[in-house]
């Protein structure tokens, strides 16, 4: 079997492994990209909407053309890139790790490495996920799935659509599969509230005259060969009123029923998860619990805009970089997810430097204020227009605000919204 | 033997579990064998959903059919997996009690197995169940252990049976649905709702549900299968909840209860429940039923978490009366009923087959042993089971096995190509057997890769791509 030595490799060509291996290469580290796909990209490929770049690249691109900015990044770099390749298997021993690639181009490769960058994406989550009973009938899909067979491949899935979830992929493909003559009869939101961007629900909703019926769930799809419709359930008071239902008579259901991580390698290989996110719990440089493994983008937590993986995956890369230099955090402070906060990524912070926190709502809230505690203290208070489950928010914890750590044996900082 | 002459000595109605262990039976001599189904592949009716489980032969007295054909038929398996290469493992099943009359139930099991002669078959203390299977809820009291009992991937069985079937010369017709038939002189003429149809000697009735329809198409007995449901969940195979053996509550007048098995393949199945419906067309799951499935599985493991459910299902067990009904037709010739094949059938499949086959011989069908009867099928390398130098020496000779399709069961390319060569042109066809569609994102990733694999090889058009044929098409139009 053919072995190749790296400093690092990263797992998955998608914006966050390409953005952190451009880091690595700017450092002066040698690395590679893996990526399963014929093409790097990842989720980008399909999304031929617009709506990405605002902050990268200060423009509005399409996901192709934002991967493409990306891909030319990397290109003229000395990045190594396998593409057609799956990281089917990964040991991660303390000093050279290991990654066994499989492609039908070269067989199986093992790549040595003393760094490892987990860049896998997410998952969809599916009819089996949140458990809709019935018949189970072709023309079930998940959204991203339809995404793909009619922007990539060109297929039409369906001609009489209904939507269950009210994610940014459902809303997106509602409009898609208008836009390709399709009928979409409705969104279904078990919510009280929609889950997805404010102006997706405009744009791809509202514009198209599409209903969207929050909490509702769908309790049942009927069809034996293929779907005939959905059974919807108004809940009235968190109890589902079944004399209420109704029947939507469709062809194709679409569910955008949220994402996953996509962490079954990083479980493999001994990586700690946290069960709010799914993804690595990891330290103020974005290092996993095993040394030399770190993650970024949607396998560490899932994120709404590409412009923020980026941004992240950046950091990973560039802290690898450091890492591999021998640079190893000092003293770092716990975070902690405080009062109506669902979760911090990274866990750990570095007083000694600026650290940028991603962290998601458990409430909707207008006026909202967002404090930043050490060890019960508050040491600031950002104020924050509108808050939602939905969309992630960012906060820049700085080498000020962390200036009491230093002299407290356990500092901890905690995160609260208000 | 004569592919496509339409004249057999016997034609086998349904090619379930049932009609594909008669049909390899029969294919050790020299006959002309067709077995005939209604659907586009094999084992799409009752054997594709249930247990799985290769039963500990306790549950019955020998006074019933399906007891002794039971205990036969599960002895067997040590010999067919490796003549077939199928997934099958003997775990060992418990039987645990929580209450003091439950360990009444229990001894009264244990009597009726040693009774049929089970081997191993013990009663356990409540420390012997919890070091047998240390994930049991702490509170149970005892139970029985039967270390012979164990675990099948159903459809991958039958799937072996015929593959094994053809290979000595039985033919297969699929979306062939029996809708006529007559006899003339001493033959019987079996039409197909599509117009076409073949001439047989025998004929055997292995219909699974729809066992009384056939009969009634043959003006044989006239009798109704009536359906009751049972309702899984199928858990990741990550989960914690993975026990060791199958793990059964104390069984009921009416069904062996809930319960939890660690399948062949690495997942956790729960359930199944039972209710008679009156559609046999009516595999819906609902949503009391599903609730009821978790509290009752996880009364006996408590790991069990709705977190890790990555699909449900319901499969439809044709009940008449309470035991098999597998005799010669008394009221037309040369007619085997194979009939009311509930639980424990996949169990008794094997012995079932011996058991048609010595009935058609009573009935006159001569049997001559094939010189050149080979029992044994091709073995095929799974990725998922090789270590990747093994793959990188597989893919050498075809790079296939190196091109990952599926990433949650790890099934490659070359294995998806197989599948379809062997006949597996649906997706539910491929998914039975190759398990690429069957973990945890069930077919988001991989499904259009599969749709194209099935074009590239078959030549089909999008259009007639179906996830289990008839009218199931996965694609409307094209752009
Ligand atoms: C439908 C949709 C619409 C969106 N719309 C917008 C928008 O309008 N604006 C915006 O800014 N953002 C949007 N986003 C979000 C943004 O595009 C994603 O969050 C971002 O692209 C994720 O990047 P990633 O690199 O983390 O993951 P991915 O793009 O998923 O990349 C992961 C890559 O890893 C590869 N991989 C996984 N496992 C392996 C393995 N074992 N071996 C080899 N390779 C592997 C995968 O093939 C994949 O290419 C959208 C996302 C989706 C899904
Ligand atoms: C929920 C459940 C759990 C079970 N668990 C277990 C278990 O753990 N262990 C065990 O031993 N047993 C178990 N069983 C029982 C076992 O699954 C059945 O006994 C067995 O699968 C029956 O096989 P069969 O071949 O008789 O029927 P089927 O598999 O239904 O085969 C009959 C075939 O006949 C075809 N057919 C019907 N009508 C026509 C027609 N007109 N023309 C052409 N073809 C036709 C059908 O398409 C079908 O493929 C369980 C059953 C259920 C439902």
């Amino acid at each position: 079997m053919k072995e190749l030595t790296y400093d690092a490799v990263v797992i998955g060509g998608g914006a966050a492994g390409m953005a952190a291996a451009r880091e690595l290469d700017a450092a002066g580290c040698s690395c590679a990209i893996v990526e399963r796909e014929e093409r790097l990209g990842g989720i980008l490929g399909q999304c031929i909407h617009n709506g990405f770049g605002l902050i990268e690249f200060n423009e509005e691109l399409t996901g192709p053309e934002f991967a493409e900015r990306m891909e030319e990044r990397v290109r003229g770099t000395g990045v190594a890139v396998y593409t057609g390749a799956t990281v089917m298997e990964v040991d991660a021993a303390p000093e050279i790790k290991s990654l066994f690639c499989y492609s039908a181009s070269f067989g199986v490769i093992r790549l040595n490495a003393r760094a490892i960058v987990l860049a896998m994406g997410c998952r969809e989550r599916n009819r089996g996920n949140i458990r809709i009973p019935g018949d189970r009938p072709a023309g079930v899909y998940t959204a991203g799935l339809a995404q793909r067979l009619v922007n990539i491949e060109g297929f039409v899935p369906g001609r009489n659509v209904v939507v269950i979830g009210s994610g940014d992929i459902g809303l997106i493909m509602a409009r898609r599969m208008s836009w390709i003559g399709c009928k979409v009869h409705a969104v279904v939101e078990i919510l009280p509230y929609p889950s997805g961007l404010t102006r997706n629900i405009v744009q791809c909703l509202h514009d198209f005259g599409i209903p969207l019926y929050l909490s509702h769930l769908t309790t049942r799809i009927i069809g034996r060969e293929r779907v005939e419709g959905v059974e919807i359930t108004p809940i009235e008071n968190g109890a589902l009123m079944h004399e209420k239902s109704f029947v939507i008579p469709c062809d194709t259901v679409l569910l955008s029923v949220g994402l996953v991580p996509e962490n079954e390698l990083s479980k493999d290989a001994g990586v700690e998860l946290n069960p709010m996110t799914n993804g690595p719990v990891v330290d103020s440089m974005l290092m996993t619990s095993v040394p030399g493994v770190f993650a970024c983008g949607n396998v560490l937590h899932v994120h709404d805009l590409v412009d923020y993986v980026v941004e992240e995956a950046k950091r990973a890369g560039a802290n690898v970089a450091r890492w591999l230099k021998g640079e190893r955090p000092q003293a770092e402070a716990r975070i902690k997810a405080g009062p109506n906060v669902r979760y911090v990524a990274p866990s750990r912070a570095d007083p000694s430097r600026d650290n940028k926190i991603y962290l998601r709502s458990l409430v909707v809230k207008n006026e909202a204020s967002l404090e930043i505690r050490v060890n019960n203290r508050v040491v600031r208070t950002v104020k924050k227009a509108h808050i939602q489950p939905s969309e992630m928010l960012s906060v820049d914890l700085s080498r000020a605000d962390l200036a009491t750590c230093s002299g407290s044996p356990d500092p901890t900082v905690e995160i609260a919204l208000a | 033997m004569k592919t496509g002459s339409g004249r057999y000595d016997v034609c086998i109605v349904g090619a379930g579990v049932c009609g594909a262990n008669i049909a390899r039976r029969l294919s050790a001599y020299e006959l002309d064998v067709v077995l005939v189904d209604k659907y586009a592949d094999v084992s799409f009716g009752v054997s594709k959903g249930n247990s799985g489980i290769i039963h500990g032969g306790f549950h019955h007295g020998r006074q019933h059919l399906k007891a002794r054909l039971e205990i036969q038929g599960a002895m067997m398996f040590d010999r067919l997996r490796q003549e077939l290469d199928f997934p099958f493992k003997r775990c060992g099943i418990v039987v645990a009690a929580f209450h003091e009359d439950e360990m009444r139930a229990i001894e009264q099991l244990y009597m009726q197995g040693v009774d049929n002669g089970v081997i191993g078959i013990e009663m356990c203390s409540r420390e012997r169940m919890l070091e047998l299977e240390p994930k049991l809820n702490p509170d149970v009291l005892g139970g029985l252990w039967v270390p012979g009992g164990g675990i099948v991937e159903p459809y991958r069985f039958v799937f072996s049976l015929v593959e094994s079937a053809r290979k000595n010369g039985v033919e297969l017709l699929t979306d062939f649905k029996v809708s006529a038939a007559a006899r003339s002189g001493d033959e019987w003429t079996v039409r197909a709702e599509d117009g076409r149809s073949i001439k047989a000697r025998y004929v055997v009735n292995a219909a699974g549900l729809f066992a009384d329809e056939v009969s009634a198409v043959f003006g044989a007995e006239e009798f109704a299968i009536k359906a009751r449901k049972g309702e899984y969940y199928l858990l990741d195979r990550l989960s914690k909840a993975r026990t060791e053996r199958v793990v059964f509550p104390v069984p009921t007048s009416v069904s062996k209860g809930m319960l939890v098995i660690p399948t062949v393949e690495g997942t956790v199945l729960i359930g199944p429940t039972a209710d008679m419906v009156d559609d046999k067309g009516d595999a819906a799951t609902t949503r009391e039923h599903l609730e009821k499935i978790l509290s009752s599985a996880r009364a006996m493991i408590p790991a069990i978490s709705e977190n890790d459910v990555i699909t449900s299902f319901a499969g439809l067990r044709p009940t008449l009366g309470d035991d098999f009904y597998i005799e010669m037709s008394k009221k037309v010739p040369a007619f085997a009923q194979v009939a009311g094949i509930q639980s424990p059938g996949l169990t008794a499949s094997p012995a079932i087959g011996e058991y048609v086959k010595d009935l058609l011989k009573k009935a006159g069908l001569k049997l001559k042993e094939k010189v050149d009867y080979d029992p044994f099928v091709g073995k095929r390398p799974h990725v998922k089971d090789l270590s990747p130098y093994e793959v990188d020496q597989l893919a050498a000779a075809d790079p296939a096995y190196a091109n990952m399709v599926c990433r949650c069961e790890k099934v490659s390319e070359a294995e998806i190509v197989e599948a379809v060569r062997a006949g597996h042109t649906t997706l539910d066809g491929i998914k039975y057997f190759t398990r690429a569609q069957m973990g945890r994102c069930q077919g988001g990733f991989c499904t259009y890769k599969i749709m194209k694999i099935i074009m590239r090889e078959t030549g089909l058009s999008y259009s007639d791509i179906t996830k289990n044929g008839g009218e199931s098409r996965m694609l409307k139009d094209e752009l």
